[in-house]
């Protein structure tokens, strides 16, 4: 249902807080209907603009620990990290044009 | 022309079937070919009943289901039990898909994109979405439903994803042992009441009357379940907490009474308000807000443009209720299109009953 890497607790740190470009990360669980009609935008969102910015995906019932860390509570929830601190967050499912302008300036 | 409108992305199961769609964009040309017969703007109940409908009357609609609100309002539901036909009950995305895979069966044209704006005027209606590409069609059907109701407080927004949910399958999971509130007396208040009793420790069930509109067979349930309070005669009149959701005050509908209560997550579950923006201002309105149709039929004040389900439905609100509507509408368009007559180049072949009338004048 989506392309992107998956990220775990463990592999956190060195996928999205050491890495050297913004990551997007999407907050999802398989029970989360909103959360399969985001996935495939982001894969949109991570093709067009790879250059700038990395989408990966964090599946909050396999890896509590980082989802309780950055206090989600809703999700699907997107937070953009740069230099290993949130730069941005988005809740709820958006369409791709109102996602693209939230996050204009990491694209 | 060939449509550019499919989106770049991985395409589901059902998406694959999709044909590409043939459109003019607005500065192109005005040929025949590239009016279709019908639009369908929404994927409920309501929009994907009148896609089957269409569809098997050989009318080739275009439905326009939107990028994320795909499926409607049952794709944040658990088990719906009151849907005829399924004795066991269904989950509502489960549902949904099987909507979508029976409206594709018979050629339905599905697109994932979300619609802009709409042109309803003239013979030939304009429907244009988010990628700037616009679809012609002598007849549109209106059912994009409605949309949850906000309690309209200052710290609402600013803790929406921090505590404030409007989904309680999305995210009840986030709240395991926690005190939590859910606002509303209705059948979707005590539904996303009783699913999140399986994760949190309370649920207190705020209502702004002594008793609850839910149907008697979700009152005894909540009413019976150990987890569940209710606090009576009582609105939110704040929301506390700076990072996270600690508290609400609630204020009496009564009294001039107010008292605390300390939950760390909010389900909002005080009702819907049908989505017309897209609308108001093209068609006639009813004093609720819903789409004014005429008698029981779809019928809006426009003539070629039809509305079913809870965008036309103030009362009922059912998904039942939003399928028939649906049906209603598609019935309503072949007609419409057959009375076109030879002037017109549609599939349409059955002309408006005599009987109709009476539909369109229902009274006792």
């Amino acid at each position: 249902m989506s392309d992107a890497k998956e990220v775990t607790d463990s592999s956190f740190e060195a996928d999205v807080l050491n890495a050297s470009k913004p990551v997007m990360v999407d907050f999802w669980a398989e029970w989360c209907g909103p959360c399969r009609k985001l996935s495939p935008i982001l894969d949109d969102i991570a093709l067009e603009h790879a250059d700038k910015i990395d989408v990966v995906k964090l599946n909050v019932d396999d890896n509590p620990a980082t989802a309780a860390k950055y206090g989600i509570t809703s999700i699907p929830a997107v937070y953009v990290f740069r230099d290993g601190e949130v730069a941005a967050t988005s809740i709820g499912a958006k369409p791709k044009q109102v996602l693209e302008q939230e996050f204009a300036q990491f694209l | 022309m060939i449509a550019t409108g499919l989106k770049v992305r991985s395409l589901s199961p059902i998406e694959r079937f999709i044909k590409p769609v043939s459109t003019e964009t607005d500065n192109g040309s005005n040929s025949p070919s590239d009016i279709r017969d019908v639009i369908i703007v929404g994927s409920g109940p309501a929009g994907y009943t009148a896609a089957v409908y269409t569809a098997r009357a050989n009318l080739s609609p275009l439905l326009i289901a939107s990028s994320v609100t795909a499926g409607g309002e049952l794709m944040n539901t658990t088990d719906v039990e009151n849907y005829p036909g399924f004795p066991e009950g269904v989950m509502g995305p489960d549902l949904m898909e099987n909507f979508e895979k029976q409206a594709a069966r018979f050629g339905t044209e599905i697109l994932f994109e979300d619609v802009t704006s709409v042109d309803l005027s003239g013979d030939v209606k304009a429907v244009t979405v988010g990628t700037g590409e616009t679809f012609r069609a002598r007849a549109v059907i209106i059912s994009t439903g409605s949309a949850y109701r906000e309690l309209g407080l200052e710290d609402e927004k600013r803790l929406s994803g921090h505590g404030v949910s409007w989904c309680a399958t999305c995210d009840g999971f986030f709240f395991k042992d926690q005190d939590i509130a859910v606002i509303g007396g209705g059948d979707s208040a005590m539904e996303e009441a009783l699913f999140l009793t399986k994760f949190a420790r309370s649920v207190t069930v705020v209502h702004r009357r002594d008793s609850l509109r839910a149907s008697r067979i979700m009152q005894d349930r909540a009413l019976a379940h150990e987890k569940i309070r209710f606090e009576w005669n009582a609105e939110v009149a704040a929301i506390h907490g700076t990072d996270k959701v600690t508290g609400l005050t609630l204020a009496s509908t009564v009294d001039d009474s107010s008292r605390e209560l300390a939950v760390t997550g909010v389900f909002v579950a005080i009702g819907n308000d049908p989505r017309i923006d897209l609308v108001k201002d093209q068609l006639k309105l009813t004093g609720e807000g819903t789409i004014a149709v005429l008698g029981r039929t779809s019928k809006t004040s426009l003539p070629g443009v039809f509305a079913a389900g809870d965008v036309i439905d103030p009362t009922y609100r059912q998904a039942i209720t939003a399928s028939g509507s649906g049906c209603v509408a598609a019935i309503d368009v072949e007609h419409y299109l057959a009375d076109l007559g030879d002037t017109v180049q549609t599939a349409a072949e059955v002309p408006t009953p005599v009987a109709e009338q009476v539909s369109e004048t229902a009274s006792v």
